[in-house]
């Protein structure tokens, strides 16, 4: 499957044939789940109004561990086959997923002070986040920390996968300081009880984060391999 | 297993030389745990308390400190080449450089830890936590802090860096650390934490040793 | 097939193509002088051929063999010298040379070795206080010390090896280069002209590598 997409060429081609598609789902996707998320959906019975702000916060948790898989994946494709795409497809990736992760958290903070009464708890889930956004920031700097764009590429999925095989193990050790550190009482950021009425807007919020963020994907990476080629021929032209 | 004797042996000879270089690690771990008083106060009551998490927090700092010099200098020099083509391997060559490292700052910090033991107030039942947590934990930061080592070499702001990469990766030994000293203090069991400790300790040498290898051939093209 | 043989070998760095569908042949006894402008690649075929660097396409054949098959058999025949002296300044000479030649699993003389450059009076001298020429010449003595080990390197890729060397340095390296090639051994030489290049003349073929990727055999 790799192969069919690995001649760049063909990639920039078929993503250009998708991204219209995928830019129309996208913002037809919103309308229809932020109508369900404001308005055709009921408050929360303890909550009030501001459970809403789990239609963000959810899809965009999801999103952001979804993304740091997809650049694991690709970075072991990258370094054992060294598919030049999965590079660019890990470099791409990973502002996005630094962005979903920093929504992730301020939505949590906005959620936590209605809810707690102060803008951040160390809760688990949000610890974790927080981890995960540095890891994603460690990946970014590290890709850009290079002269030779492709050492940087190399060297951060190298990262991505000591990162991949790291998180469960930060999880598992910030799940074990929380039960030790946090009084019992405080309530989790969770989708409450799963109530139809809170699903349905729930999962079309979601479809519509992942629809967004295939389609910046595939923006991202048309502009970097657009950039590669200028880069390749300005070399040319200069020789 | 002559290869990783040799060396470290090397390194070791290197460090000696070096004079100074290893101390500053240890100056530095006295030192910041020694700031955190001044900025929270220094209520006896409250300095046990905090103390265990404060030692691993400088532990953490202190060691990644001498990281950035793990392998820049033979990378610098070309001998990196070199080791890659003997036929001792850049496996061997990441676990010799981490247990080097180790032994020229881990070992030091873990003889320091009293001290500090001593000026956090932390009773005489906690020292036995605190020197099998460091024992364990220590050289875990070693291994995976030459991870971060090999993937910076040649990097801009290779320090700074550095810390970015490493320092999220170093929170569970954190957590665990410190928990055993915590715990050790409370007077809670901390088998379950030297444990998982050890466990990390395992992980970690089965495979930061490869990650290493793999980020120094990325290095070496 | 004897030798070393390259088919068709091309080197990608970053997104520039360094040169590429590169034939080369290298007899035993023979030395390969490589010219080319700076830019041109010479260090980058040097770091390919010695397995640092690995080539975007073709193969590397060590006596009819793909090198790839048995890379640490590769990397056992190969002396590499690049541009940078792999010394340590708090060590003395003999324990710089001494690290080097165990940790190959060689175990020569490294009296006569140092000898061979003329730097045996430094034998004890810590290389911090060596002169570029000399730290050069303790680098380049890693050959000679090779050279005495039953099973020493055959292949030799020396990049610009008489970088910084006086006149008579240049002929110690010309003489260990050409008793390299009396046993039957082989160089590959990367070099802007000179001294070297003159003195082992009768043994060497020379090879332009052109900036445009592909080279000129002369």
């Amino acid at each position: 499957m790799f192969h069919r997409f690995a001649n760049p060429a063909r990639f920039s081609r078929i993503a250009a044939r998708v991204l219209p598609w995928s830019g129309a789902a996208t913002i037809a996707l919103f309308i229809i789940g932020i109508y369900y998320a404001l308005f055709a959906s009921p408050p929360d019975f303890q909550q009030g109004e501001t459970v809403r702000i789990m239609y963000v916060h959810v899809p965009s948790a999801w999103i952001s561990m979804a993304c740091y898989s997809f650049i694991a994946v690709m970075s072991a494709v990258a370094l054992i086959w060294k598919h030049p795409l999965a590079d660019i497809a890990a470099r791409s990736a990973a502002p996005l997923g630094a962005g979903f992760t920093l929504i992730v958290l301020i939505t949590g903070s906005l959620w936590g002070k209605p809810t707690w009464g102060t803008w951040w708890v160390w809760d688990a889930r949000l610890t974790s986040v927080l981890v995960l956004f540095f890891l994603y920031l460690g990946h970014i700097a590290l890709t850009n920390a290079f002269d030779n764009p492709q050492r940087g590429a190399r060297a951060a999925a190298v990262l991505a996968l000591v990162g991949f095989v790291n998180i469960p193990i930060i999880k598992f050790s910030v799940d074990w300081w929380n039960t030790l550190h946090q009084p019992a009482s405080v309530t989790r950021l969770d989708a409450p009880a799963i109530d139809p009425a809170i699903l349905t807007p729930l999962l079309l919020m979601a479809l519509a984060f992942t629809f967004y963020f295939v389609t910046m994907l595939l923006v991202r990476m048309r502009a970097d391999l657009n950039a590669m080629r200028a880069r390749a021929l300005r070399l040319s032209a200069a020789e | 297993m002559i290869g990783l004797t040799l060396l470290v042996r090397r390194e070791l000879g290197l460090a000696l030389r070096g004079g100074t270089d290893a101390v500053m690690a240890v100056v530095f771990f006295v030192l910041a745990a020694v700031l955190f008083p001044f900025g929270v106060g220094a209520d006896p009551a409250m300095l046990p308390r905090i103390g265990g998490g404060i030692i691993w927090v400088v532990a953490l700092l202190a060691a990644m400190l001498s990281l950035e010099r793990m392998f820049s200098a033979d990378y610098e020099d070309g001998s990196l080449d070199l080791l890659y083509l003997s036929p001792v391997g850049l496996g061997t060559l990441a676990l010799a450089k981490a247990l080097s490292h180790w032994m020229t700052t881990g070992v030091l910090l873990l003889i320091a830890a009293p001290i500090l033991a001593l000026l956090y107030n932390l009773p005489v039942s906690a020292l036995g936590a605190l020197f099998l947590s460091m024992l364990l934990g220590t050289p875990i930061l070693s291994l995976v802090g030459g991870i971060g080592a090999a993937l910076t070499l040649g990097a801009r702001r290779g320090g700074v860096l550095l810390a970015l990469l490493i320092l999220p990766l170093y929170i569970p030994v954190l957590i665990f650390g410190a928990g055993a000293i915590d715990g050790a203090v409370a007077g809670r069991p901390i088998a379950p934490q030297l444990m998982v400790l050890g466990g990390f300790l395992l992980a970690a040498l089965a495979l930061a040793p490869w990650a290493t290898a793999a980020a120094l051939r990325q290095a070496i093209e | 097939m004897q030798g070393l043989t390259t088919h068709k070998l091309s080197c990608i760095r970053g997104d520039r193509a360094v040169f590429a569908g590169l034939d080369l042949e290298v007899k035993p006894g023979r030395a390969l002088l490589l010219t080319g402008a700076n830019g041109s690649g010479k260090s980058s075929l040097m770091r390919v051929l010695a397995g640092l660097l690995p080539a975007a396409a073709g193969h590397i054949e060590w006596e009819g063999a793909d090198i790839s098959e048995d890379p640490d058999a590769h990397r056992a025949r190969v002396a590499y010298i690049g541009h940078a002296d792999p010394l340590k300044p708090s060590m003395t000479a003999t324990e710089n040379l001494r690290f080097w030649a165990r940790l190959y699993g060689l175990d020569p003389a490294i009296e006569p070795a140092l000898y061979q450059f003329s730097i045996e009076h430094l034998a004890d001298v810590p290389t911090r206080y060596f002169s570029a020429g000399q730290k050069r010449r303790l680098n380049l003595a890693r050959l000679a010390a090779g050279q005495n080990s039953p099973a020493g390197p055959t292949l030799w890729l020396l990049d610009e090896p008489a970088t910084g060397l006086d006149p008579g340095a240049v002929s110690m390296l010309a003489n260990t280069i050409l008793a390299h090639l009396s046993n039957e051994g082989i160089a590959i030489i990367s070099t802007h002209g000179g001294r070297l290049d003159e003195l082992i003349a009768d043994h060497a073929d020379h090879f332009t590598l052109q900036t445009t990727g592909s080279g000129v055999a002369g």
